[in-house]
């Protein structure tokens, strides 16, 4: 992304390490890496793989995925976890399908059928909805983030099955006479030749990078994930902060939901099962910590599309979709293996005897060795991010 | 330090069951112990005295399996040993019951005294034969608690003595007892010393370490002082006093600084009106007590105690942290007492929490982004933060409180322990309070960077700043603080002068009766 090329060329920033060094590009760069490999890989072995066409096509996939992904790296950037997403996503494209249907108002014997916008922003007050209810959960009532969204999960996905009694709603494109047609056009049109979902992907991801590097509110995002007992004691926000990603997760969720559905002119109770596991996925691949406190846009955004080319390619070269399941699962093992090997070698070049003093007692310092190399491998990068 | 090891008088040697020679342990550049002797007298107690960081537990962890020590050698009946875990140590005979019990509340006495070692028989475990021994040992300690009662619902001096049954059970020939009866009240303490006194008399040799220097002083046979991770003096109990203990403990203080004079007191800063906490666990008994407290600006206060005297628990009630049961707080005039955390900083109400690894950092950040965390609006414009601007703060706050650093993005975990605590006081001061309190400042940090927390404070104080601490060494009451309050249950015990003695000070916290 961006970041990358402003760091190198900015390298008095304040928190850029300035200097290149070939060992750390490539622990950094670990995800970018897998992507280039994925690439190279599927275009030697299919020749429809390595075109612009597909290029978009696969992008508009991984637009889902990156756009809850990154909602789940706002979570567990807090220490938290949302498994409520895919659930978030589905009710989300049904609620968005019913309300293009028309809502009967039998006390008027009116139906109403509000324009395009409108039903975006009630759809994403309703993702806004989910997850404040899972904030607060969660920041007030200290229900385990796990055990929260997990009812979250259920019980959004009862809404939709309830709200459609279980079928799908097919025709979404609205009709011009009702003044509410433009619908596809999230999922279908291109602009500049880039589908519409990517770039709500990109414009997503850059408000999010702004908002976690360049506000106060990020930082209170990565020091309530650090240390939350000290960020409180430094005057931050904690628990508003730990309802607020959990609204922007929501809000995440409910805009994918209306990309899916928009891309398949239809919405489903159904659709986004599973999503959740894709998603933190992605954030663990892009070399995030789930203890909290460590991760970044960038990398998230390359573990989502490490996720989706690789399964594309999988589809496009034939591969069953069993096996794909069992490539996707081991990506991310090696992912995180990956960092412990690594992170081990630069634990013994680089950390100081000092650091031995400090016991791992802390909620961040997670005694596993993964999560850990996810960490160390982390914090130089967003260092990089953070500086500007 | 001055005090040179002392190798403890060369008693009979068939009398000396465990010793420890020059003995030295590391943490990465902080040497908790230097060289020590240590020897353990069979059937009899040895007292270990120290202040806090003296280097007590470290020895006892060492004695225990605990950890390993960098050098020197551990003799067990005159044969050097060495124990890789506790487990080991235990095989040898020796177990520690430590501070915090290490008990599973949810599992039933038999469980627990079995735990990890059940016995078996048949495949299956053997309840019946597990449940008479452990009755047996009860009986033994005169304690006759129902062996399938749940340790949660046993009292804190019947879970002691549960540990005591545990470590007799795996015919522990050395007990290290560390602060046993810190948790105890006055009839448990007796109960505690009857069961030693019976042990002794078994020939069960045990190491006691204790911050009640009286109560420690009537079951003890010998007493070994500590002081800096150095072994400064040994005696007999028959031969010494508290006054002799004190002293030892205490030693000539390193200079820690005066309190800082030429200027003249402000305004009451901080003032504190009944104020009450009350206790999580037990919340009709209260930690802090009906307390009231005025701070003048430029005034500096030191808050002395043992722990369980609720300076902790008054610390974060007067920031917000924990909320009172009664009271006022009022800074600079104006009531704070209903306001959060972060208004409270934004009035200049700030607290320097006593655990910095828990409390104070973020361990992810780095030594910049801890030192900016709590200023964060300083170095805001239109919603977006300036880089440039935070360079500014933080580097300002890097030579204000001198942090030796390799730079503002360095980690927080390369930096030694006291200029992590700088960096925690940074932080703080770089939101320009007007009260600042801090929690134990000087826990777990060498005397060097002690000296300079102490000055940082002294100078802010000259600055016209409010400067509340708590200490629970007595040495460091006596450096810059213009008054010492001694706090014991919760309320003030005692309020001295600059010029107040050592003793005065210990016999005031319930401490020690100095004649």
């Amino acid at each position: 992304m961006s970041e990358t090329s402003q760091a190198a060329s900015r390298p008095g920033g304040l928190f850029s390490g300035g200097q290149f060094d070939l060992g750390r590009m490539l622990l950094e760069g670990r995800a970018f890496f897998a992507l280039i490999a994925i690439i190279l890989i599927f275009s030697a072995l299919s020749p429809v793989y390595f075109s612009t066409n597909n290029f978009l096509t696969m992008s508009s996939h991984v637009a889902i995925f990156g756009l809850l992904s990154i909602g789940m790296l706002l979570v567990i950037l807090t220490g938290g976890i949302d498994l409520s997403v895919g659930s978030t996503l589905g009710l989300a494209g049904v609620v968005a399908g019913y309300l293009m249907q028309g809502v009967h108002l039998d006390a008027f014997g009116v139906v109403l059928y509000p324009p395009v916008w409108v039903v975006v922003i009630l759809t994403c007050a309703l993702g806004a909805f989910v997850g404040a209810i899972n904030g607060v959960l969660i920041a007030y009532f200290k229900v385990p983030a796990f055990v929260a969204t997990l009812g979250l999960l259920y019980v959004a996905r009862g809404a939709a099955l309830l709200m459609t009694n279980g079928l799908t709603f097919n025709n979404l494109g609205g009709s011009p006479e009702l003044g509410n047609t433009g619908f596809d056009w999230l999922g279908f049109n291109r602009l500049l030749g880039v589908p519409i979902g990517v770039l709500v992907l990109a414009a997503v991801a850059i408000l999010v990078i702004v908002m976690l590097n360049r506000t106060p509110f990020g930082r209170w995002v990565y020091s309530t994930g650090g240390n939350a007992r000290a960020a409180e004691l430094s005057g931050v926000p904690v628990k508003r902060v730990q309802v607020s990603v959990y609204v922007l997760s929501g809000i995440c969720a409910a805009i994918a939901g209306l990309v899916l559905s928009s891309q398949l002119t239809s919405a489903g109770p159904t659709a986004g099962t599973t999503y959740e596991l894709t998603a933190i996925a992605g954030v663990v691949i892009g070399g995030a910590a789930l203890a909290g406190g460590r991760g970044n846009v960038r990398g998230t955004l390359l573990g989502a599309f490490v996720i989706g080319f690789l399964s594309d390619g999988l589809v496009i070269i034939g591969v069953s979709s069993y096996w794909q399941t069992v490539f996707t699962g081991a990506v991310i093992v090696l992912a995180v293996l990956l960092n412990s090997i690594q992170y081990k070698g630069k634990a013994r070049k680089k950390q100081p005897p000092a650091a031995k003093e400090t016991p791992s007692s802390s909620t961040s310092n997670s005694s596993t060795p993964s999560s850990q190399a996810v960490s160390s491998s982390q914090e130089s990068a967003r260092e990089q991010a953070v500086g500007h | 330090m001055s005090a040179e090891p002392v190798t403890p008088l060369p008693d009979a040697a068939d009398d000396v069951v465990l010793s420890a020679r020059h003995v030295a342990k590391s943490f990465g550049s902080v040497q908790a112990l230097k060289t020590v002797n240590f020897d353990v007298h069979r059937g009899q107690v040895t007292t270990l005295f120290g202040e806090n960081g003296a280097g007590k537990s470290t020895l006892m962890k060492i004695l225990s399996g605990v950890i390993q020590p960098t050098s020197g050698e551990i003799l067990l009946e005159g044969e050097p040993v060495s124990f890789a875990s506790t487990t080991e140590a235990q095989r040898h005979g020796i177990s520690i019951i430590h501070q915090e019990l290490s008990l599973a509340p949810n599992l039933s006495v038999r469980d627990n005294i079995f735990m990890g070692r059940e016995l078996v028989r048949r495949g299956g475990i053997d309840y019946a034969e597990e449940e008479r021994q452990t009755r047996l040992l009860m009986e033994e300690l005169d304690e006759p608690i129902d062996p399938r009662t749940p340790v949660e619902d046993l009292r804190l001096g019947q879970q002691q003595i549960v540990e005591i049954a545990r470590a007799l059970s795996v015919n522990s020939r050395i007990l290290i007892m560390d602060e046993p009866t810190s948790a105890l009240s006055a009839s448990e303490v007796e109960v505690l010393f009857r069961v030693i006194r019976d042990l002794k008399s078994r020939g069960v040799s045990i190491v006691y370490i204790s911050h009640h220097l009286e109560e420690a002083l009537q079951i003890t046979d010998h007493a070994v002082v500590l002081r800096d991770g150095t072994m400064t003096a040994y005696a007999r109990r028959e031969d010494i006093d508290l006054e002799w203990i004190v002293r030892n403990m205490v030693g000539d203080n390193f200079n820690l600084g005066e309190p800082p004079t030429g200027h003249a007191f402000g305004e009451v800063a901080l003032s504190l009106d009944r104020i009450s906490v009350a206790d999580t666990a037990v919340p009709e008994r209260h930690v802090v007590d009906q307390l009231s407290l005025d701070v003048r600006a430029g005034e500096i206060v030191c808050i002395y105690g043992l722990m369980g005297a609720g300076r902790t628990e008054l610390f974060e009630s007067v920031a917000g942290r924990v909320p009172m049961v009664g009271g006022q707080v009022m800074l600079e005039g104006q009531d704070v007492s209903g306001l959060s955390i972060a208004e409270r900083i934004e009035r200049g109400l700030v607290l320097v929490p006593e655990d910095r690894q828990r409390d104070g950092l973020v361990q992810t950040m780095s030594v910049g982004e801890n030192l900016s965390l709590a200023s964060i609006g300083a170095f805001t414009r239109g919603g977006l933060t300036s880089s440039q601007l935070e360079q500014s703060v933080v580097d300002e706050s890097i030579r204000n409180v001198h942090i030796k650093t390799d730079g503002a993005q360095a980690g927080i975990g390369s930096l030694s322990g006291g200029n992590q605590q700088k960096v925690v006081i940074g932080k703080m001061l770089a939101t320009h309070p007007r009260v600042v309190l801090l929690d134990e400042p000087s826990r777990g940090i060498d005397i060097g960077a002690k000296a300079e927390v102490f000055r940082l404070l002294a100078e802010g104080a000259e600055q016209g700043l409010a400067v509340v601490y708590s200490t629970s060494e007595v040495g460091e009451c006596l450096s810059i603080a213009h008054r010492i309050i001694v706090m014991s249950r919760g309320r003030i015990a005692a309020e001295f002068g600059a010029d107040a003695t050592k003793a005065e000070i210990m016999a005031a916290s319930g401490e020690a009766v100095v004649a």
